[in-house]
Protein backbone atom coordinates (compact mmCIF):
# COMPACT_ATOMS: atom_id res chain seq x y z
CA UNK A 1 0.00 0.00 0.00
CA UNK A 2 1.78 3.49 -0.89
CA UNK A 3 1.35 5.60 1.30
CA UNK A 4 -0.36 9.51 1.38
CA UNK A 5 3.02 10.97 0.59
CA UNK A 6 3.30 8.59 -2.60
CA UNK A 7 0.09 9.06 -4.02
CA UNK A 8 0.48 13.01 -4.19
CA UNK A 9 3.54 12.70 -5.91
CA UNK A 10 2.19 10.02 -7.95
CA UNK A 11 -1.24 12.47 -8.74
CA UNK A 12 0.79 15.68 -9.04
CA UNK A 13 3.72 13.45 -11.59
CA UNK A 14 0.40 12.68 -13.70
CA UNK A 15 -0.57 15.91 -13.93
CA UNK A 16 2.05 17.33 -15.31
CA UNK A 17 2.47 14.77 -17.87
CA UNK A 18 -1.49 15.99 -18.87
CA UNK A 19 -0.23 19.22 -19.52
CA UNK A 20 2.54 18.19 -21.49
CA UNK A 21 0.41 15.80 -23.97
CA UNK A 22 -2.14 18.31 -24.00
CA UNK A 23 0.12 21.06 -25.04
CA UNK A 24 1.64 18.68 -27.75
CA UNK A 25 -1.77 17.82 -28.89
CA UNK A 26 -2.27 21.52 -29.21
CA UNK A 27 1.18 22.05 -31.15
CA UNK A 28 0.42 19.27 -33.28
CA UNK A 29 -2.91 20.74 -34.12
CA UNK A 30 -1.61 23.68 -35.30
CA UNK A 31 1.34 22.01 -37.14
CA UNK A 32 -1.17 19.58 -38.78
CA UNK A 33 -3.02 23.03 -40.58
CA UNK A 34 0.11 24.18 -41.68
CA UNK A 35 0.92 20.99 -43.25
CA UNK A 36 -2.63 20.63 -44.86
CA UNK A 37 -2.46 23.71 -46.25
CA UNK A 38 0.70 22.87 -47.71
CA UNK A 39 -0.46 20.09 -49.19
CA UNK A 40 -3.37 22.14 -50.75
CA UNK A 41 -1.35 24.73 -52.23
CA UNK A 42 1.42 21.99 -54.09
CA UNK A 43 -2.36 20.26 -55.61
CA UNK A 44 -2.56 22.64 -58.64
CA UNK A 45 1.40 21.52 -59.94
CA UNK A 46 1.44 18.48 -58.99
CA UNK A 47 -2.80 18.19 -61.46
CA UNK A 48 -0.89 20.12 -64.16
CA UNK A 49 2.23 18.18 -64.37
CA UNK A 50 0.23 15.43 -64.64
CA UNK A 51 -1.73 16.75 -67.37
CA UNK A 52 1.34 17.90 -69.05
CA UNK A 53 2.44 15.12 -69.15
CA UNK A 54 -0.16 12.44 -70.44
CA UNK A 55 -0.41 14.92 -73.11
CA UNK A 56 3.40 14.09 -73.79
CA UNK A 57 3.35 10.43 -73.39
CA UNK A 58 0.09 9.00 -73.13
CA UNK A 59 0.19 7.64 -76.62
CA UNK A 60 3.79 6.66 -76.27
CA UNK A 61 4.11 3.00 -75.51
CA UNK A 62 7.38 1.90 -73.77
CA UNK A 63 10.01 1.31 -76.31
CA UNK A 64 13.67 0.85 -76.75
CA UNK A 65 13.86 4.60 -77.56
CA UNK A 66 11.54 5.71 -74.96
CA UNK A 67 13.46 7.55 -71.97
CA UNK A 68 14.62 5.19 -69.20
CA UNK A 69 12.79 7.07 -67.04
CA UNK A 70 9.51 5.45 -68.61
CA UNK A 71 11.10 2.00 -70.12
CA UNK A 72 12.82 1.28 -66.84
CA UNK A 73 15.92 -0.95 -66.85
CA UNK A 74 14.08 -4.02 -68.27
CA UNK A 75 14.53 -6.42 -65.46
CA UNK A 76 12.91 -6.48 -61.79
CA UNK A 77 15.65 -7.99 -59.76
CA UNK A 78 16.72 -5.04 -57.30
CA UNK A 79 14.21 -3.32 -56.22
CA UNK A 80 14.85 -0.03 -54.12
CA UNK A 81 11.97 0.85 -51.14
CA UNK A 82 12.05 4.32 -49.88
CA UNK A 83 10.45 4.22 -46.51
CA UNK A 84 9.17 7.48 -45.05
CA UNK A 85 8.88 7.47 -41.85
CA UNK A 86 9.25 11.17 -39.04
CA UNK A 87 11.64 11.94 -37.28
CA UNK A 88 10.25 12.37 -33.50
CA UNK A 89 8.11 9.77 -32.06
CA UNK A 90 4.88 9.90 -29.83
CA UNK A 91 3.07 9.86 -32.64
CA UNK A 92 1.05 6.57 -32.46
CA UNK A 93 1.17 3.82 -34.60
CA UNK A 94 2.75 5.99 -37.41
CA UNK A 95 6.39 4.98 -38.09
CA UNK A 96 5.21 1.38 -36.68
CA UNK A 97 2.64 0.79 -39.54
CA UNK A 98 5.08 1.85 -42.20
CA UNK A 99 7.80 -0.05 -40.62
CA UNK A 100 5.73 -3.04 -40.62
CA UNK A 101 4.75 -2.61 -43.94
CA UNK A 102 8.37 -2.65 -45.01
CA UNK A 103 9.22 -5.98 -43.33
CA UNK A 104 6.60 -7.34 -44.99
CA UNK A 105 7.48 -6.14 -48.57
CA UNK A 106 11.25 -7.13 -47.99
CA UNK A 107 10.02 -10.48 -46.79
CA UNK A 108 7.65 -11.20 -50.37
CA UNK A 109 10.59 -9.85 -52.57
CA UNK A 110 13.18 -11.88 -50.81
CA UNK A 111 10.68 -14.71 -51.15
CA UNK A 112 10.93 -14.16 -55.14
CA UNK A 113 14.43 -14.20 -54.88
CA UNK A 114 14.64 -10.06 -55.63
CA UNK A 115 17.29 -8.17 -53.89
CA UNK A 116 15.92 -5.38 -51.42
CA UNK A 117 17.90 -2.14 -51.12
CA UNK A 118 16.53 0.67 -48.68
CA UNK A 119 16.29 4.77 -48.67
CA UNK A 120 15.47 5.70 -45.08
CA UNK A 121 13.46 9.03 -45.22
CA UNK A 122 13.46 10.20 -41.41
CA UNK A 123 14.99 9.30 -38.27
CA UNK A 124 12.59 6.64 -36.84
CA UNK A 125 12.37 4.56 -39.77
CA UNK A 126 16.04 4.50 -40.01
CA UNK A 127 16.55 3.31 -36.13
CA UNK A 128 13.92 0.45 -36.37
CA UNK A 129 14.93 -0.64 -40.00
CA UNK A 130 18.34 -0.93 -38.81
CA UNK A 131 17.99 -3.87 -36.22
CA UNK A 132 17.03 -6.51 -38.62
CA UNK A 133 17.99 -4.90 -42.16
CA UNK A 134 20.92 -3.04 -41.32
CA UNK A 135 22.83 -4.24 -44.91
CA UNK A 136 19.70 -3.30 -46.82
CA UNK A 137 20.03 0.63 -46.03
CA UNK A 138 21.63 1.80 -48.80
CA UNK A 139 20.79 5.90 -48.06
CA UNK A 140 19.46 7.64 -44.74
CA UNK A 141 18.64 11.21 -44.81
CA UNK A 142 16.61 12.36 -41.80
CA UNK A 143 15.20 16.17 -40.07
CA UNK A 144 13.91 16.73 -43.57
CA UNK A 145 11.98 19.83 -43.75
CA UNK A 146 12.34 20.61 -40.05
CA UNK A 147 10.51 23.93 -40.54
CA UNK A 148 9.00 24.09 -43.37
CA UNK A 149 9.13 21.10 -45.74
CA UNK A 150 10.21 22.84 -49.66
CA UNK A 151 10.11 21.47 -52.57
CA UNK A 152 14.08 21.78 -52.53
CA UNK A 153 14.17 18.97 -49.85
CA UNK A 154 11.90 16.53 -52.68
CA UNK A 155 14.64 17.61 -55.16
CA UNK A 156 17.67 16.57 -53.64
CA UNK A 157 15.32 13.39 -52.44
CA UNK A 158 15.03 12.42 -55.74
CA UNK A 159 17.98 13.66 -57.37
CA UNK A 160 20.05 10.47 -54.84
CA UNK A 161 17.01 8.50 -56.15
CA UNK A 162 17.84 9.01 -59.89
CA UNK A 163 21.43 9.17 -59.14
CA UNK A 164 21.36 5.45 -57.41
CA UNK A 165 18.95 4.83 -60.62
CA UNK A 166 21.33 5.92 -63.36
CA UNK A 167 24.05 4.24 -61.70
CA UNK A 168 21.89 0.76 -62.48
CA UNK A 169 21.79 0.15 -58.63
CA UNK A 170 18.12 -0.67 -58.83
CA UNK A 171 15.98 -1.86 -61.11
CA UNK A 172 12.06 -0.67 -59.89
CA UNK A 173 11.61 2.04 -57.04
CA UNK A 174 8.60 2.18 -54.85
CA UNK A 175 7.41 4.66 -52.27
CA UNK A 176 6.38 3.38 -49.14
CA UNK A 177 4.32 6.54 -46.68
CA UNK A 178 1.34 7.04 -45.02
CA UNK A 179 -1.20 8.87 -46.76
CA UNK A 180 -3.08 11.20 -45.23
CA UNK A 181 -7.02 10.95 -44.67
CA UNK A 182 -7.99 12.35 -41.82
CA UNK A 183 -6.58 13.24 -38.34
CA UNK A 184 -7.42 9.64 -37.03
CA UNK A 185 -6.74 7.87 -40.47
CA UNK A 186 -3.63 7.51 -42.15
CA UNK A 187 -3.20 4.65 -45.24
CA UNK A 188 -0.14 3.25 -45.88
CA UNK A 189 0.64 3.30 -49.31
CA UNK A 190 2.78 1.36 -51.64
CA UNK A 191 3.61 3.40 -55.01
CA UNK A 192 5.60 2.69 -58.15
CA UNK A 193 7.92 5.33 -58.04
CA UNK A 194 10.37 3.95 -60.98
CA UNK A 195 10.35 3.00 -63.88
CA UNK A 196 7.45 5.97 -63.95
CA UNK A 197 3.92 5.17 -64.58
CA UNK A 198 2.15 7.79 -67.16
CA UNK A 199 -1.54 8.66 -65.67
CA UNK A 200 -3.56 7.79 -68.75
CA UNK A 201 -5.45 10.90 -70.25
CA UNK A 202 -8.67 9.02 -69.54
CA UNK A 203 -7.92 8.44 -65.48
CA UNK A 204 -7.16 12.38 -66.00
CA UNK A 205 -10.28 13.24 -67.91
CA UNK A 206 -12.65 10.60 -66.58
CA UNK A 207 -14.50 12.93 -63.84
CA UNK A 208 -15.40 15.51 -66.81
CA UNK A 209 -16.84 12.63 -69.01
CA UNK A 210 -16.89 11.25 -72.62
CA UNK A 211 -17.14 15.14 -73.97
CA UNK A 212 -14.26 16.12 -72.40
CA UNK A 213 -12.49 12.86 -73.84
CA UNK A 214 -13.17 13.93 -77.27
CA UNK A 215 -11.96 17.38 -76.95
CA UNK A 216 -8.55 16.70 -75.69
CA UNK A 217 -8.03 14.13 -78.34
CA UNK A 218 -8.32 16.89 -80.59
CA UNK A 219 -6.49 19.13 -78.64
CA UNK A 220 -4.35 16.57 -78.53
CA UNK A 221 -3.68 16.17 -82.24
CA UNK A 222 -3.45 19.93 -82.60
CA UNK A 223 -0.56 20.24 -80.05
CA UNK A 224 2.69 21.66 -81.01
CA UNK A 225 6.27 20.85 -79.33
CA UNK A 226 9.14 23.68 -78.81
CA UNK A 227 11.84 22.03 -79.31
CA UNK A 228 10.56 18.43 -79.62
CA UNK A 229 8.33 15.99 -77.88
CA UNK A 230 11.48 14.04 -76.50
CA UNK A 231 13.46 16.42 -75.09
CA UNK A 232 10.43 18.23 -73.27
CA UNK A 233 9.66 14.58 -71.44
CA UNK A 234 13.31 14.10 -71.06
CA UNK A 235 13.39 17.82 -69.12
CA UNK A 236 10.14 17.15 -67.43
CA UNK A 237 10.18 13.67 -66.27
CA UNK A 238 12.77 14.45 -63.39
CA UNK A 239 10.70 16.85 -62.30
CA UNK A 240 7.41 15.10 -62.11
CA UNK A 241 9.39 12.50 -60.39
CA UNK A 242 10.60 15.48 -57.41
CA UNK A 243 6.83 16.64 -57.96
CA UNK A 244 6.02 13.05 -56.61
CA UNK A 245 8.59 12.68 -54.21
CA UNK A 246 7.42 16.38 -52.52
CA UNK A 247 3.80 14.43 -52.51
CA UNK A 248 4.38 12.21 -50.72
CA UNK A 249 6.74 13.86 -48.12
CA UNK A 250 3.73 16.12 -47.82
CA UNK A 251 1.13 13.64 -47.27
CA UNK A 252 3.42 11.84 -45.14
CA UNK A 253 3.88 15.09 -43.24
CA UNK A 254 0.38 15.96 -42.70
CA UNK A 255 -0.24 12.28 -41.49
CA UNK A 256 2.53 12.83 -38.91
CA UNK A 257 1.02 15.32 -37.45
CA UNK A 258 -2.31 14.05 -37.47
CA UNK A 259 -1.21 11.05 -35.83
CA UNK A 260 0.45 12.26 -33.56
CA UNK A 261 -2.92 14.61 -32.41
CA UNK A 262 -4.68 11.72 -32.21
CA UNK A 263 -1.97 9.66 -29.78
CA UNK A 264 -1.56 12.84 -27.67
CA UNK A 265 -5.06 13.14 -27.42
CA UNK A 266 -5.50 9.67 -26.48
CA UNK A 267 -2.93 10.07 -23.99
CA UNK A 268 -4.10 13.31 -22.31
CA UNK A 269 -7.85 11.59 -21.92
CA UNK A 270 -5.97 8.37 -20.03
CA UNK A 271 -4.09 11.37 -17.82
CA UNK A 272 -7.72 12.43 -16.70
CA UNK A 273 -8.87 8.90 -15.81
CA UNK A 274 -5.48 8.21 -13.86
CA UNK A 275 -6.02 11.28 -12.19
CA UNK A 276 -9.44 10.27 -11.45
CA UNK A 277 -8.88 7.45 -10.07
CA UNK A 278 -5.71 8.20 -7.99
CA UNK A 279 -7.53 10.89 -5.91
CA UNK A 280 -10.01 8.57 -5.34
CA UNK A 281 -7.37 6.13 -4.26
CA UNK A 282 -5.76 9.09 -2.33
CA UNK A 283 -8.80 10.00 -0.79
CA UNK A 284 -9.65 7.02 0.60
CA UNK A 285 -6.20 6.57 1.95
CA UNK A 286 -6.62 9.81 3.72
CA UNK A 287 -10.09 8.81 5.12
CA UNK A 288 -8.97 5.42 6.21
CA UNK A 289 -5.46 7.44 8.04
CA UNK A 290 -8.08 9.80 9.82
CA UNK A 291 -10.16 6.79 11.30
CA UNK A 292 -7.40 4.43 12.30
CA UNK A 293 -6.14 7.62 14.00
CA UNK A 294 -9.43 8.79 16.03
CA UNK A 295 -9.64 5.09 16.89
CA UNK A 296 -6.42 4.69 18.29
CA UNK A 297 -7.21 8.56 20.22
CA UNK A 298 -10.39 6.91 21.44
CA UNK A 299 -9.00 3.25 22.60
CA UNK A 300 -5.95 4.82 23.98
CA UNK A 301 -8.46 7.94 26.26
CA UNK A 302 -10.41 4.40 26.90
CA UNK A 303 -7.89 2.61 28.33
CA UNK A 304 -6.93 5.18 30.72
CA UNK B 1 -10.97 45.72 -74.54
CA UNK B 2 -8.94 43.00 -76.33
CA UNK B 3 -9.71 39.18 -75.77
CA UNK B 4 -8.10 37.95 -72.79
CA UNK B 5 -7.02 34.29 -72.05
CA UNK B 6 -6.42 32.78 -68.19
CA UNK B 7 -2.73 32.54 -67.18
CA UNK B 8 -1.35 30.60 -64.73
CA UNK B 9 1.71 30.40 -63.08
CA UNK B 10 2.42 27.72 -60.75
CA UNK B 11 5.32 26.51 -58.65
CA UNK B 12 5.76 23.24 -56.96
CA UNK B 13 4.69 24.89 -53.90
CA UNK B 14 2.04 26.99 -54.80
CA UNK B 15 -0.57 28.33 -57.40
CA UNK B 16 1.68 31.99 -57.89
CA UNK B 17 -0.83 34.07 -60.66
CA UNK B 18 -4.23 32.91 -61.72
CA UNK B 19 -5.60 35.73 -64.00
CA UNK B 20 -7.37 36.69 -67.09
CA UNK B 21 -4.66 38.78 -69.09
CA UNK B 22 -4.41 39.97 -72.81
CA UNK B 23 -0.83 39.00 -73.57
CA UNK B 24 1.89 37.19 -71.61
CA UNK B 25 5.85 36.80 -73.01
CA UNK B 26 7.93 34.07 -71.49
CA UNK B 27 11.32 33.35 -72.64
CA UNK B 28 10.89 29.93 -74.52
CA UNK B 29 13.76 27.32 -74.86
CA UNK B 30 14.12 28.23 -78.37
CA UNK B 31 13.52 32.13 -78.33
CA UNK B 32 11.41 34.60 -76.51
CA UNK B 33 7.62 34.42 -77.84
CA UNK B 34 4.27 35.95 -76.94
CA UNK B 35 0.82 34.34 -76.26
CA UNK B 36 -2.35 36.26 -77.25
CA UNK B 37 -5.74 34.70 -76.81
CA UNK B 38 -6.64 32.25 -79.67
CA UNK B 39 -2.87 31.18 -79.81
CA UNK B 40 -2.62 27.79 -81.20
CA UNK B 41 -1.67 24.70 -78.82
CA UNK B 42 1.49 23.85 -77.47
CA UNK B 43 4.17 22.96 -75.05
CA UNK B 44 7.05 24.18 -74.73
CA UNK B 45 10.42 24.34 -71.91
CA UNK B 46 11.39 27.54 -70.78
CA UNK B 47 14.79 28.82 -69.39
CA UNK B 48 15.51 31.31 -66.71
CA UNK B 49 14.33 34.95 -68.16
CA UNK B 50 11.70 37.12 -67.40
CA UNK B 51 7.93 36.45 -67.85
CA UNK B 52 6.43 39.49 -69.17
CA UNK B 53 2.64 39.71 -68.24
CA UNK B 54 0.32 42.64 -69.99
CA UNK B 55 -3.22 42.88 -69.36
CA UNK B 56 -3.62 45.35 -72.23
CA UNK B 57 -2.61 44.63 -75.75
CA UNK B 58 -0.91 48.34 -75.99
CA UNK B 59 0.14 48.99 -72.55
CA UNK B 60 3.06 48.69 -70.92
CA UNK B 61 3.40 45.06 -69.05
CA UNK B 62 2.16 45.25 -65.85
CA UNK B 63 3.69 42.18 -64.18
CA UNK B 64 7.37 41.01 -64.68
CA UNK B 65 8.21 37.49 -62.75
CA UNK B 66 11.17 35.93 -63.24
CA UNK B 67 11.50 32.02 -63.71
CA UNK B 68 14.70 29.98 -63.32
CA UNK B 69 13.36 27.68 -65.66
CA UNK B 70 10.21 25.35 -66.39
CA UNK B 71 7.47 24.26 -69.09
CA UNK B 72 4.64 26.01 -70.60
CA UNK B 73 1.57 24.63 -71.91
CA UNK B 74 -1.11 26.29 -73.87
CA UNK B 75 -4.42 25.15 -74.40
CA UNK B 76 -7.43 26.17 -75.64
CA UNK B 77 -8.67 28.12 -73.16
CA UNK B 78 -5.30 28.81 -70.49
CA UNK B 79 -1.63 29.27 -70.87
CA UNK B 80 -0.05 27.20 -68.06
CA UNK B 81 3.40 27.58 -66.89
CA UNK B 82 4.89 25.52 -64.39
CA UNK B 83 8.09 27.18 -63.11
CA UNK B 84 11.06 26.09 -60.84
CA UNK B 85 11.62 29.21 -59.12
CA UNK B 86 9.99 32.25 -59.59
CA UNK B 87 9.88 35.26 -58.21
CA UNK B 88 9.03 39.37 -59.36
CA UNK B 89 11.41 41.05 -60.95
CA UNK B 90 11.04 43.93 -58.30
CA UNK B 91 12.63 41.72 -55.91
CA UNK B 92 16.31 40.97 -57.91
CA UNK B 93 18.48 42.62 -55.79
CA UNK B 94 21.39 43.51 -58.39
CA UNK B 95 24.69 43.55 -55.88
CA UNK B 96 23.47 40.69 -54.12
CA UNK B 97 23.19 38.81 -57.10
CA UNK B 98 26.85 39.70 -58.16
CA UNK B 99 28.08 38.51 -54.99
CA UNK B 100 26.63 35.04 -55.59
CA UNK B 101 27.40 35.26 -59.17
CA UNK B 102 31.35 35.54 -58.29
CA UNK B 103 30.91 33.05 -55.52
CA UNK B 104 29.51 30.28 -57.67
CA UNK B 105 32.25 31.10 -60.47
CA UNK B 106 34.58 30.70 -57.51
CA UNK B 107 33.27 27.17 -56.41
CA UNK B 108 33.03 26.57 -59.69
CA UNK B 109 36.60 26.71 -60.54
CA UNK B 110 37.34 24.11 -57.51
CA UNK B 111 34.38 21.69 -57.87
CA UNK B 112 35.30 18.20 -59.39
CA UNK B 113 33.33 17.18 -62.38
CA UNK B 114 30.49 15.60 -60.67
CA UNK B 115 28.66 18.88 -58.74
CA UNK B 116 29.70 20.98 -62.46
CA UNK B 117 26.84 20.44 -64.41
CA UNK B 118 24.86 21.54 -61.15
CA UNK B 119 26.75 24.84 -60.71
CA UNK B 120 26.81 25.42 -64.57
CA UNK B 121 23.09 25.65 -64.50
CA UNK B 122 22.93 27.74 -60.90
CA UNK B 123 25.78 30.03 -62.68
CA UNK B 124 22.81 30.21 -66.07
CA UNK B 125 20.55 31.12 -63.61
CA UNK B 126 22.64 33.85 -61.75
CA UNK B 127 23.70 35.42 -64.65
CA UNK B 128 20.15 35.87 -65.95
CA UNK B 129 18.86 37.15 -62.85
CA UNK B 130 21.31 39.79 -63.17
CA UNK B 131 20.33 40.64 -66.53
CA UNK B 132 16.38 40.95 -65.85
CA UNK B 133 16.84 42.98 -62.29
CA UNK B 134 19.19 45.41 -65.23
Amino acid sequence: MPSLKDLKNRIASVKSTRKITSAMKMVAGSKLRRAQENAEAARPYAARMERMLSSLAGDLTPSESSPRLLAGTGKEETILLVVMTSDRGLCGAFNGSIVREARRLIRQLEEEGKTVKLFCVGRKGRDLLRRDHADKIVQAVSEIGRKRLSYDDADKINAKILEMFDGGEFDVCHLVYNRFQSAMTQIVTVKQFLPFAVPALSDVDSASGKKAAEERAAFQAALEFEPDEKSILEALLPRALAVAVYGALLESAAGEQGARMTAMDNATRNAGDMINRLTLNYNRSRQAYITSELIEIISGAEAV
Amino acid sequence: MADTFTFELVSPEKLLFSKPVAMVTVPGGEGEYGVLSGHAPMITTITPGVIQIYEEENAGPVERIFVAGGFAEVSQTRFTVLAGEAVPVSDLNRAALQEQAKAIAGKIDSANEHDLAALKTQQDVIAAKIQAAA
